[in-house]
């Protein structure tokens, strides 16, 4: 559905893309998973057609970015990531508006948005500049969907987004699936990698890897331990003091550390137990999206 | 020791009740997190808490000092930082640590002292004639904090300190963090992401004005019976 080979971009002479290559297959719900500035909202603005690359070349189905901007216009759904709909215009203008921007109305589509709309419907006469976060948030969803797109682009839907907002949102998501139509969506939130079919990991402007949420977890290739203690930064002195780990850096409530080869937690407890630490547990831990995105950064 | 004392702490905007009879007891040092969804009252809380806004009712002091009857204590005992402003971005990053250190009144020769041992410890002294807004996001955060925390203020506030920021950059941020909490600052960091509660010592979520769970990470999670703090929340909302 998406195919993204080589797309380069600067500006000012700072490198917002580098060389960013990937693919998404039709029916996918595909992650653009990057902290701020790494370069997703322009990777998504160039593929909206919104802004041109420097160099590269990217095609949604058949149709190239540059040349065949109108009809990718038509059907793609977009929903950018700072609030676009009229402020001034009710919920219901809104989607009356957008309906009719893409020849259609509110009628033909409905389906596709009923379990969406139905929730905001109750204020459908409410300006939307009154909406609360999460009901803004659905009447977007709603908007970019009217016209019943082949393929939804989503920058940053669930930023700033309370954490029952962000999941009823991506329970959403999953539902265009049953629908067929193909969703790309960023996030500055690892964590959300794992609601997604596929995942593409993007820093300065260079994608890292792309694959499932699971096979970037499998290709962790280090030992990775974890610690929790009383006195974190005095754990992680003395966890560093000892020279056996390739990083030690903390992760939530616990300290992760990382190592080239497998290490005995019992010989490592008593080390530290020996550097006065004290309440320790040194277990073999499970790696998550983030262990793997800081072994890519390095 | 007690750092922040909330004692059935109200306030009302009109009929709407905004912060609902809270009560909490903060440590000096502890990294406390403060959750809620948008409009849960945690941004009202804070207001109150930083002499920016008054109560309705109830009590609290703050680095000892009553938040009713000596507001101008409190705003010179506390340092403030968050995710969308917090420095002067066409300004250098030497003129921002002057800028702040003045306008919390410290002396010029402290701010002289203090402005190259935080260069040092940043590792920015090439850039100190730099403009922040040259700076890469992450140096920007780091930089930011070490404001905030420049006049060794007993608290500092932080909102959503760390959202947004590489994986790498933030865990350097929260190295910071507890540095500054085993010299004594204590923290309160305001968030809406759960994965950000769940590097501070206690956490209160608050739901329509009042604190409905409070503990660390790990008893809340066994209270709750469920494997992450979103989880936690998630149960309480609904």
């Amino acid at each position: 559905m998406i195919q993204i080979e080589q797309i380069s971009k600067s500006y000012n002479g700072h490198a917002a893309l580098k060389h960013a290559s990937f693919k998404v297959d039709r029916g996918e719900l595909f992650g653009l998973i990057g902290p701020d500035g790494a370069g997703k909202t322009t990777l998504i603005r160039i593929l909206m057609t919104l802004l041109l690359p420097d160099s590269g070349k990217a095609q949604i189905g058949q149709w190239d970015v540059v040349k065949d901007y109108r009809k990718i216009r038509q059907h793609v759904g977009y929903m950018p990531g700072n609030f676009s709909l009229y402020r001034d215009l009710t919920v219901e203008e809104n989607l009356r508006f957008f309906a009719s921007v893409f020849g259609t109305n509110i009628k033909t589509h409905y389906h596709l948005i009923k379990p969406i709309y139905e929730q905001i419907e109750p204020f459908k006469n409410r300006r939307a500049e009154k909406l609360s976060g999460g009901m803004k948030q659905k009447l977007a969803l709603s908007c970019s969907l009217i016209h019943r797109p082949e393929l939804l682009l989503l920058d940053e839907p669930t930023t700033g987004v309370d954490a029952v907002s962000r999941q009823e949102f991506w329970q959403m998501l999953k539902t265009m699936k049953d629908h067929g139509i193909t969703v790309l969506v960023s996030t500055p939130y690892m964590e959300e990698a794992d609601l997604c079919d596929r995942v593409a990991l993007i820093q300065n402007g260079e994608i890292l890897e792309v694959a499932s949420p699971k096979n970037i977890v499998d290709h962790f290739s280090s030992h990775l331990y974890r610690i929790k203690g009383k006195e974190r930064l005095g754990l992680i002195n003395a966890l560093r003091s000892l020279s056996l780990f390739t990083k030690v850096y903390p992760f939530g409530e616990y300290i992760h550390c990382t190592s080239d080869q497998a290490l005995d937690s019992g010989v490592i407890s008593e080390k530290l137990r020996h550097l006065g630490m004290e309440e320790i547990a040194f277990e073999a831990a499970v790696p998550g999206i983030e262990d793997r995105f800081i072994e890519l950064m390095a | 020791m007690d750092s922040i004392i909330i004692d059935q702490l109200t306030k009302k905007f009109g009929s709407f009740t905004a912060v609902d009879k809270v009560s909490l007891r903060i440590q000096k040092g502890e990294i406390f997190g403060l959750l809620g969804a948008n409009g849960a009252g945690k941004t009202t809380l804070i207001k109150i808490l930083t002499g920016l806004s008054g109560a309705s009712s109830g009590k609290a002091t703050v680095a000892g000092f009553d938040i009713h009857r000596q507001v101008e204590k409190v705003k010179m005992n506390i340092g403030y930082m968050s995710q969308k402003f917090s420095l002067y971005e066409d300004l250098t990053v030497r003129e921002n640590i002057q800028l702040f250190g003045g306008i919390y009144g410290v002396s010029s020769g402290f701010i002289k002292t203090k402005t190259t041992q935080v260069l040092d410890q940043l590792g920015l002294q090439d850039s100190a004639k730099k403009l922040v807004k040259s700076l890469p996001l992450g140096w920007r955060q780091k930089l930011a904090f070490s404001v905030a925390i420049f006049h060794e203020p007993k608290i500092v506030f932080l909102d959503e300190p760390t959202s947004g920021v590489d994986p790498i950059t933030r865990r350097q941020f929260w190295e910071m963090i507890y540095a500054a909490a085993s010299q004594g600052i204590t923290v309160l960091v305001t968030t809406h992401y759960m994965d950000e509660a769940s590097y501070c010592d206690r956490i209160a979520i608050m739901n329509a004005g009042k604190v409905e769970a409070l503990g660390s990470p790990g008893e809340l999670k066994a209270a709750y019976q469920v494997d992450n703090i979103e989880d936690v929340f998630i149960k309480i909302v609904r």
